[in-house]
């Protein structure tokens, strides 16, 4: 089988639905002409003509609206933020529109949409690299997508496509495993290997609210999405050489979440750390801590053990950004904290 | 402050069809007894949430959406009843919303702020200042991707025209030459606040000059002059020749919402406007050009009090929503249609 990278995968994803069916559209900043910010789009213009991809003016809040009255009128657009940070430029639109009008019009109507937004720090300073599925995990009518391998993405992206309810769509920029159309090389993470880089040739969805196991274990459950999913992978690899086995599961969707798996994993393993790159207070770690403890109290030999960004805006100084972001050494640290914890 | 003139200008029907004048007399008058009936509900028994009514605002609604087709799409405001009722909604089912019954227009998940009726290309009213403008242009792009031949509106104030949102959507709507009104419903008052107040230039449909599309000023309280600009935006915008921004100057005869009492504006000043009531402007002038006797306007007015009295005792025999009726309607669910 061929192996793909992020990007290659997310743009097969967006021009086999295209040719599939003809309500798809791509809205957004420089998706046309450029191929996109980091080029997810690339070459879709030129087979689909521009009714079926605009290049937008930056007008986030705007061009967010248009899309929801295409969607409202049966269009299914794909929009795309060039950066996740933008989507705060578009709220409005998003939150009070786009996932309250399903109820709102007491299900006369679907939004059926897909946002993309590239997030994650890269060395970009505080607008160009917060995590931003926490703000929307609280937005309900939302789903939340957060694949962490080419695989992952393309049967994800398919799906959110297929889904009649907006879903946001957020991409890793480290995991992209491509150069931007603008110059520079590829951003790379040690951590990256080359897990789920073969893709079938083929359309195919994988469901949202469908966790995988990237790596089986027995002692501790690892709950990572994005980036932290190859972290944890590659805590758990040299951990296994000390004999502990770590569970790594990625729930690749955050709204809807995997409950059955997740559970079944920690009334297994009896202990759980979440890792997650957005930031700790009121964020996924907190969240899915929560539903841990709440709900699985009686399997928990430890408290549940959160890894996540510190509560501050993103700093440029790659020292100070990788002080913030969660870390092998943190993973690590935590895992030996919930093994050593009675 | 646009105060109106000293003598109230005649309304110009001709060429217009007498059955379409009779129709929009009665949706305006349709869209004013719905309100003002509600009024007195909420004054008089506990009603569930709040309304805003648009009286004297209606022949902006009617003028414009008999314009149309019957699925050419429209966007609304907070401000929406005339909007429905002018694009066909129902009034049982309205009124069954305003009480939050199963049988509303949105089964009583969205009440008067949030009213929408996706059979009649009513795609919504949008209680954020500002949201549904952009939705239009999108209704537009749709129209315009799949060659419908289809146009949309958007309904907005003169507060909702200082949001970036509304300049937003009119470059793009501009910019792709979509098929797009831009109705701004100039009432004066964004709640509290005068356009002169809250607007560096007062006329606002100059505004349009930065977007290189028409802006017209028209006489909001005259049906006729809102009908006939509208009917030219919209054929401008189904050919293929792009936006325009309709600026209707009328005037918001009730408070912003509810028993508001309105104590920022002189009390005289409301009753100068209510000389230029446009539904009693349209009455006069049917009977002065002989369109309509009085007796067939009083059958008019017959026929409104009874639907209106229909709405209400349907509203009431309905079965209220229940606590769990917004199940179906949230996203949680695992999507196995994709699997």
């Amino acid at each position: 089988m061929r192996q793909l990278n992020m990007v290659e995968a997310l743009n097969e994803a967006l021009r086999q639905e295209m040719r599939l069916d003809s309500r798809v559209i791509i809205i957004g900043e420089d998706v046309g002409v450029f191929g996109g910010a980091f080029h997810v789009t690339h070459g879709l213009l030129e087979e689909f003509g521009p009714e079926r991809v605009w290049d937008t003016p930056i007008s986030e809040e705007g061009f967010m609206g248009v899309a929801i009255g295409a969607a409202l009128t049966g269009l299914r657009p794909v929009v795309e933020f060039q950066y996740a940070d933008f989507l705060f430029s578009a709220m409005d639109q998003i939150v009070n529109q786009a996932a309250k009008i399903r109820l709102m019009s007491g299900g006369q109507t679907n939004v059926p949409l897909v946002i993309r937004a590239p997030q994650g720090a890269t060395g970009r300073g505080a607008q160009h690299s917060q995590s931003t599925e926490a703000w929307f995990m609280h937005a309900p009518g939302m789903k939340v997508v957060i694949p962490s391998t080419p695989y992952d993405a393309k049967g994800l992206l398919i799906s959110a496509m297929r889904d009649e309810n907006p879903v946001l769509f957020l991409e890793h920029k480290l995991l992209y495993g491509a150069a931007s159309p603008g110059g520079g090389s590829a951003l790379t993470d040690s951590s990256v290997g080359t897990v789920g880089y073969y893709v079938p040739e083929e359309p195919y969805c994988i469901p949202l609210g469908k966790a995988d196991i990237k790596r089986s274990g027995s002692r501790v459950t690892v709950i990572a999405t994005a980036l932290m999913v190859h972290r944890s992978l590659s805590v758990a690899a040299k951990l296994a050489q000390q004999s502990i086995e770590v569970e790594v599961i990625d729930p690749r969707t955050l709204v809807p979440l995997d409950e059955e798996t997740l559970s079944a994993s920690i009334r297994k393993t009896h202990r759980v750390v979440i890792v997650s790159e957005d930031v700790s207070r009121a964020g996924v770690s907190a969240e899915l801590a929560a539903w841990a403890s709440g709900n699985l109290f009686d399997y928990l030999d430890a408290p549940v053990k959160c890894v996540a960004a510190k509560n501050t805006p993103i700093p440029f100084a790659p020292a100070s950004e990788k002080a913030v972001i969660p870390q092998e050494e943190d993973i690590t640290q935590a895992i030996l904290q919930v093994l050593s914890d009675q | 402050m646009i105060s109106p003139p000293e003598i109230i200008p005649p309304l110009n029907l001709s060429g217009l069809h007498h059955d379409l004048l009779l129709e929009m007399y009665y949706r305006m008058l349709l869209a004013r007894e719905f309100e003002e009936k509600l009024y007195y509900l909420f004054l008089t028994r506990p009603m569930p949430g709040t309304m805003h009514q648009a009286t004297g605002q209606e022949a902006v609604a009617v003028g414009v959406i008999s314009a149309l087709q019957p699925g050419d799409y429209i966007t609304s405001t907070h401000r929406g009843h005339a909007h429905c009722i002018a694009k066909g909604v129902p009034v049982n089912e309205m009124m069954a919303e305003m009480f939050a019954k199963r049988t509303g227009s949105c089964r009583g998940m969205g009440g008067s702020m949030h009213l929408c009726d996706f059979s009649r290309g009513m795609l919504g009213a949008f209680a954020i200042v500002g949201a549904g403008i952009p939705i239009a242009v999108g209704a537009a792009l749709s129209a315009y991707v799949q060659h419908s031949g289809k146009v949309a509106v958007a309904f907005f104030g003169d507060g909702a025209i200082n949001k970036g949102v509304f300049h937003e959507a009119a470059n793009m709507a501009a910019l792709w030459k979509l098929p797009v009104i831009f109705v701004c419903e100039n009432n004066q008052y964004a709640l509290s606040m005068t356009v002169e107040k809250s607007s560096a230039v007062t006329n606002l449909a100059s505004r349009a000059a930065a977007y290189g599309m028409p802006g017209i000023q028209v006489d909001g309280n005259d049906v006729a002059a809102v009908y006939r600009n509208a009917f030219n935006a919209v054929e401008r915008a189904r050919s293929g020749q792009g936006p325009t921004l309709l600026e209707c100057i009328t005037y918001r005869m009730r408070g912003h919402a509810r028993f508001e009492s309105s104590h920022y504006r002189p009390a005289e000043e409301v009753e100068t406007w209510k000389k230029m009531d446009p539904i009693q402007r349209l009455r006069q002038a049917l009977i002065e050009s002989q369109i309509a006797p009085e007796t067939k306007i009083a059958a008019v007015e017959k026929r409104v009090e009874e639907e209106i009295d229909q709405a209400i005792a349907f509203a009431e025999q309905s079965e209220d929503a229940q606590p769990q009726d917004y199940l179906p309607y949230i996203t949680l669910e695992v999507n196995h249609a994709t699997t």
